[in-house]
């Protein structure tokens, strides 16, 4: 089962192995696992129905866009992913731009009850998102704007803000402190330096933050599915949920929905992937 | 992660420290810094603040029976004597057990990853995967995946586990392990892709040495490989046991909706139903602060912990 790993050195760590045999069947097996669910999606998605009720584990033998022509020709499912668009998109940007300007000052300037002040906004990461629930929903009845983009948008700009700030202060920290004071002393104001030194060298942590912060407004249910409660206003998340409902013993229009609404995070993951995976162990490091 | 923090730190220091960042800070306004929290500081108090203090005053309201309202215990009362609060509280209990399954099968994944087999890099993504798909997404999928004729049911009669098939989904005593598997399905690949990056920054003298010494596979993770990995999965375990008790409504509402009955309500299911079905804030309110508090005090005992530990040189 174990076996010197005298021939291969140099690759990975030089600790006993266990048999290549044996780690490709226990991958391959987690692999075929993890992969099963997305197949699914995506056979399914391409069959018709008396293909779906004859097997629904082989891929189809006369693969049909029917289910994709009808799940598009609902007009409301392109108005939940337009809606998920502006959302996430607008959400993001502004999250970023207040965590930007919060970080700079705690990373480079100097006032009192800027420790406390990060440690308060990191503590954040941990509040469940639902006992901010019925409160944030009686302020936006209040203020008259439950069942509009803006509700939730506020309310995701809010919730992604404490990762931005901890991911971004802890990269600025990290730059050179030469530069900007370089730029100082020639004149420059503090936030010509962090818009003309400090961003343009935190592109990394930048696209870490946005990458992690569109992944998640983009798949959140609990507060689209509370604020936006008219059909047409829903993001596609929550509108296939209720999707799900209507259509159930539709299996084939239903993963369709589900495989709409994966691609875009999907594409985001291929571009993206070592920006999110440096976020989530970036994270660890607290 | 530590050496990497305390470069950040050594290098702050140094700018300091330094004669010239002095002059610099001085030409800042003593209100600058705070100007630029502003904007941050509005959503924070928005979202954060502002819900925090009005979830204790609400839990405190009640209806009275004269008609206006009353301050008082009375929906922590009500709370604890319904039995569909205990039963959601036992069911976030019982999620907690997935957690060591999940580390350990991480552990397992990210340590054959790390050997690097031929084409590691294709079984990390894949592994990853689940972790990107969006929960309900996840828990739509399963549903067709534990129906009566689905892959699960299907996999397990074409094995000769015939006897094992059900309703997975409908069966109050499969619900609940059912619904953690889809949990630990999603979960594992954050798990293993965080494991596996921390192992590949370990120096590698002392996995040297032990092999040297003649421990095998088990030995030399046991001894050396899992105990530099402390602090990673000390951070998993934390992250995931807040997961179990603040982030799994998706995949009840979506995969069960609390049923059958009682059998998969969980308390942020709980808080959404009093607060949305049954129109009383009042008591979502005080099951909320609950849940805040009994987070808190997660993360207060992990930080004790953890500050002992420091104490022993880590």
């Amino acid at each position: 089962m174990v076996t010197a790993s005298s021939g291969r050195e140099g690759k990975g760590p030089r600790t006993p192995k266990i048999a290549p045999i044996l780690s490709h069947t226990v991958l391959i097996a987690i692999s075929i696992v993890a992969l099963y669910p997305i197949y699914y999606m995506v056979i399914t998605a391409f069959k018709n129905r008396k293909e779906y009720l004859s097997s629904q584990f082989l891929p189809p033998l006369h693969p049909t866009l029917q289910n994709l022509r009808e799940a598009l020709s609902r007009g409301d499912l392109l108005q939940w992913m337009f809606n998920s668009v502006v959302v996430t998109a607008v959400s993001v940007l502004v999250a970023t731009a207040a965590a930007v300007l919060a970080a700079y000052a705690l990373a480079r300037m100097q006032f009192p009850g800027r420790d406390t002040i990060l440690s308060g906004i990191v503590s954040l990461m941990v509040v469940p998102p639902v006992v901010l629930l019925v409160p944030l929903f009686l302020l936006m009845v209040q203020v008259r704007l439950i069942n509009t983009l803006p509700s939730v948008i506020i309310v995701y700009v809010g919730l992604t803000i404490p990762l931005s700030v901890y991911l971004l202060t802890n990269f600025f920290r990290a730059l050179p402190y030469e530069i900007e004071e370089a730029a100082r002393m020639d004149g420059c104001s503090s936030l010509g330096v962090l818009w003309r030194i400090v961003l343009p060298l935190s592109a990394p942590a930048l696209l870490t933050s946005i990458v992690v912060n569109a992944l998640w407004v983009w798949n959140e249910l609990l507060i689209a599915l509370v604020f936006l409660q008219s059909n047409e206003r829903r993001t596609l998340v929550a509108g296939l949920t209720l999707f799900q409902g209507q259509y159930q013993v539709n299996e084939s229009l239903v993963m369709t929905g589900a495989l709409i609404a994966t691609i875009p995070m999907l594409l985001l993951y291929l571009f993206g992937a070592r920006f999110f995976i440096r976020g989530l162990v970036a994270g660890a490091g607290k | 992660m530590t050496r990497a923090h305390t470069s950040q730190k050594a290098t702050v220091a140094q700018g300091r420290g330094g004669e010239r960042p002095k002059r610099s800070r001085l030409r800042n306004a003593p209100w600058t810094p705070y100007l630029y929290l502003l904007p941050a500081a509005v959503f924070i108090v928005l979202v954060f603040v502002y819900p925090l203090i009005e979830i204790v005053r609400t839990s405190l309201q009640a209806p009275a029976a004269t008609g206006g309202t009353t301050f008082g215990f009375t929906n922590y009362k009500f709370m604890l004597t319904d039995p569909a609060f205990r039963q959601a509280v036992l069911h976030n209990m019982i999620l907690l057990l997935s957690v060591p399954i999940m580390t350990a099968l991480a552990l397992l994944f990210s340590l054959l990853l790390w050997e690097q087999v031929r084409g590691w890099k294709w079984y990390r993504a894949f592994i990853f995967t689940p972790y990107i798909l969006a929960i309900p997404v996840v828990g739509i999928t399963f549903i067709y995946l534990y129906s009566a004729d689905g892959i699960v049911n299907t996999a397990l009669k074409a094995s000769g586990l015939g006897f094992l098939t059900q309703d997975w989904l409908g069966n109050p005593k499969s619900v609940l392990p059912s619904i953690m598997s889809v949990i630990i399905y999603r979960e594992l690949g954050f798990g293993t892709v965080l494991f596996l990056a921390r192992m590949m920054s370990i120096p590698t003298d002392m996995l040297d040495a032990a092999k040297t010494e003649g421990a095998n596979w088990f030995q030399v993770h046991r001894y050396v490989t899992i105990p530099q990995l402390r602090s990673v999965i000390e951070f998993f375990v934390i992250v995931e046991v807040i997961t179990m008790f603040s982030w799994v409504f998706a995949y009840v509402y979506t995969m069960t909706k609390g049923g059958p009955g009682f059998s998969s309500i969980i308390l942020e299911f709980y808080i959404w139903q009093n607060a949305f079905e049954f129109q009383s804030p009042g008591i979502a309110s005080a099951v909320a602060v609950v849940l805040m508090v009994a987070v808190s005090g997660l993360i207060f005992l992990h930080l004790r912990v953890r500050r002992a530990q420091s104490g022993d040189g880590e």
